[in-house]
């Protein structure tokens, strides 16, 4: 635990030295004001909720959260230090948790920083609290998720571009599987109606719209933990397998 | 007090690096094949070879970062891959090109190193500070180590692999893009501290060998080809043993004709003519008895009462021997 607390630390103060923390914490800020006011129509739906500012996270996390994640083992591969990394005495598995964590904890801090926006809601009108809490905790999770997959593909490179593409497309998928061009597609290619269920079942959409509407479902839970934990978890077999 | 006389006078542990057959493929390719050796306390190994032989594969498998693909490594009695964390706590690591993390000043990294290594506290300061001061970074050390010279980068990462003060050390090519000056205070560093540690040195500069090392191991295409002091080394260059004199006021030929009757001599040749003065070398004929040559040849020199200024009986080259037992195309078999 300690170490992957040193680990952790290193790699938050590494976020904070260079300008990438600031310019992805003004981007990351600026759009979400610009889709939930110009493209989500906040004042045109005329409620007090933060339905038009919750909707685009899992589309502005597929490019954003990618561009945190795909630093973690390429630019460790680049600079040759994963070689120092790893004969030390640490395990895979707290090195990989920790480097997670660091990248988890910056989006979160990111998120915080949106929080004008609920005061806002709450300036405006009477919302329902519920939803804005699991709406921001789906959020984190969808964050996490889509780090972990970043966290991968960057195991497999040397090169951050190539990390950063394979990501987003990873992500562009759980985002469409729920979509009926996804569905219709794999409908008109004759795939049973099982296999098109499951497509949609892992879609990120559709589990982020329960928790939008103040559902904490048990089964949304587990399919974020799956998927990050598998993502994380063939983080380290590509990591034992290719030094 | 007469028990703590005792445990003052401790035993040489042997046996600190143990390698035991160890093998290593690439795909179909065998870099490194069957290779054992073993590092003690007090020794200082030079692992020699030339680029490509599979040093730092070795080097790599030593430290755990590879995976072995046949044999045994163990580390102060931990195998590598069984218990790699009680292994790789007891050693300290310097890579070849010295990696570090470009982000982080001087002190900001070797604090890290520090806490992963298991320091806290007062601790964890004062080795931090105990390293700076012998590696001389005090003038760096809240420098960035992106913007550091090859030299400072280079002796920060080594400041990282000594700061905890491990019994084992493992260099993989320490001097390299260190100026002259720092190259003679890294091999006075590392030898004094090979007094009571277990070092293996990997290099490809024979002079740091006969500088630091008390034993050396040659690699070559994945193969151990010798395992022995460096005098041992040099004993076997053709150039052993050869008599080197420089007398006055004799001409050659008179000196090669008398050297002619002396029973181990070879054939004498002229190696420089200055003022009257030659140098001539006389090499061994028998390779096993070169002892005597030296004392046949100053005999020789009384007998006739020819003078001279100098008469002595080379040692060997390294590099000779380097170049004998190594062969020039593993070069091309990258360094993976």
């Amino acid at each position: 635990m300690r170490n992957i607390w040193i680990i952790a630390k290193r790699e938050l103060a590494s976020y904070f030295s260079s300008p990438v923390a600031y310019v992805f914490i003004v981007i990351f800020l600026l759009l979400m004001g610009f889709f939930t006011f110009m493209m989500g129509g906040f004042f045109r739906y005329n409620e007090a909720s933060l339905l038009s500012f919750f909707i685009w996270h899992p589309w502005l996390y597929m490019l954003l959260v990618p561009a945190v994640g795909m630093r973690l083992w390429a630019e460790e591969r680049r600079m040759d230090t994963l070689e120092l990394l790893f004969t030390m005495p640490i395990t895979l598995s707290q090195a990989i948790l920790g480097k997670f964590l660091a990248g988890w904890l910056f989006l979160g801090f990111a998120l915080l920083l949106t929080l004008p926006m609920p005061i806002t809601v709450f300036y405006l009108g009477e919302p329902d609290l519920g939803p804005m809490l699991t709406g921001y905790f789906g959020s984190f999770l969808i964050a996490g998720a889509y780090l972990a997959i970043s966290g991968m593909t960057s195991a497999c490179t040397r090169n951050q571009v190539i990390s950063f593409i394979t990501s987003v497309v990873i992500c562009l998928f759980l985002v469409l599987a729920g979509y009926p061009p996804v569905t219709s597609l794999l409908l008109k290619w004759g795939a049973a109606n099982w296999l098109v269920e499951f497509a949609a079942g892992l879609s990120i959409i559709f589990h982020f719209e329960s928790m939008q509407r103040g559902v904490l479902d048990l089964r949304d839970l587990i399919y974020f933990g799956t998927l990050t934990i598998f993502a994380l978890f063939t983080t380290a077999i590509i990591l034992r397998n290719r030094r | 007090m007469l028990r703590r006389l005792i445990t003052v006078h401790k035993e040489v542990k042997t046996g600190m690096i143990k390698a035991q057959d160890v093998q290593k493929w690439f795909g179909p390719n065998l870099a490194v094949d069957r290779v054992s050796f073993e590092v003690s306390q007090g020794e200082v190994l030079g692992f020699l070879g030339p680029n490509g032989a599979g040093k730092s594969t070795t080097m790599r498998m030593l430290t755990g970062f590879l995976p072995l693909s046949g044999g045994k490594i163990t580390i102060g009695g931990h195998d590598i891959e069984e218990e790699p964390i009680a292994a790789k706590s007891i050693f300290g690591y310097l890579p070849e090109n010295a990696p570090a993390y470009a982000d982080m000043n001087v002190q900001q990294f070797l604090a890290f190193t520090a806490a992963i290594r298991g320091l806290s506290g007062q601790a964890k300061d004062d080795a931090v500070e105990k390293a700076i001061t012998t590696c001389h970074l005090e003038r760096v050390r809240r420098q960035s180590i992106d913007t550091l010279s090859k030299g400072y980068r280079h002796r920060t990462c080594f400041a990282q692999a000594i700061l905890h003060d491990p019994p084992i050390l493992m260099l993989d090519e320490p001097t390299d893009g260190l100026d002259p000056n720092q190259k003679h205070e890294m091999r006075e560093l590392i030898k004094d501290m090979g007094k009571n540690k277990a070092i293996i040195v990997s290099t490809h500069i024979l002079e740091e060998v006969e500088a630091i090392c008390t034993r050396v191991i040659i690699i070559d295409q994945g193969h151990l080809v010798f395992n022995g002091t460096p005098a041992e080394m040099r004993a076997k260059s053709t150039t052993a043993g050869t008599v080197v004199v420089r007398i006055q006021g004799v001409a050659f030929k008179d000196f090669e004709q008398a050297v002619a009757s002396l029973p181990n001599a070879g054939k004498p040749s002229l190696t420089s003519e200055h003022k009257g003065a030659i140098t001539v070398s006389i090499p061994v004929r028998d390779n096993k008895k070169k002892d005597g040559l030296a004392a046949a040849v100053k005999a020789l020199l009384d007998s006739r009462n020819w003078a001279f200024d100098e008469l002595h009986t080379d040692s060997g080259r390294l590099d000779d021997v380097f170049r004998a037992i190594t062969s020039l195309d593993s070069a091309k078999e990258a360094d993976q």
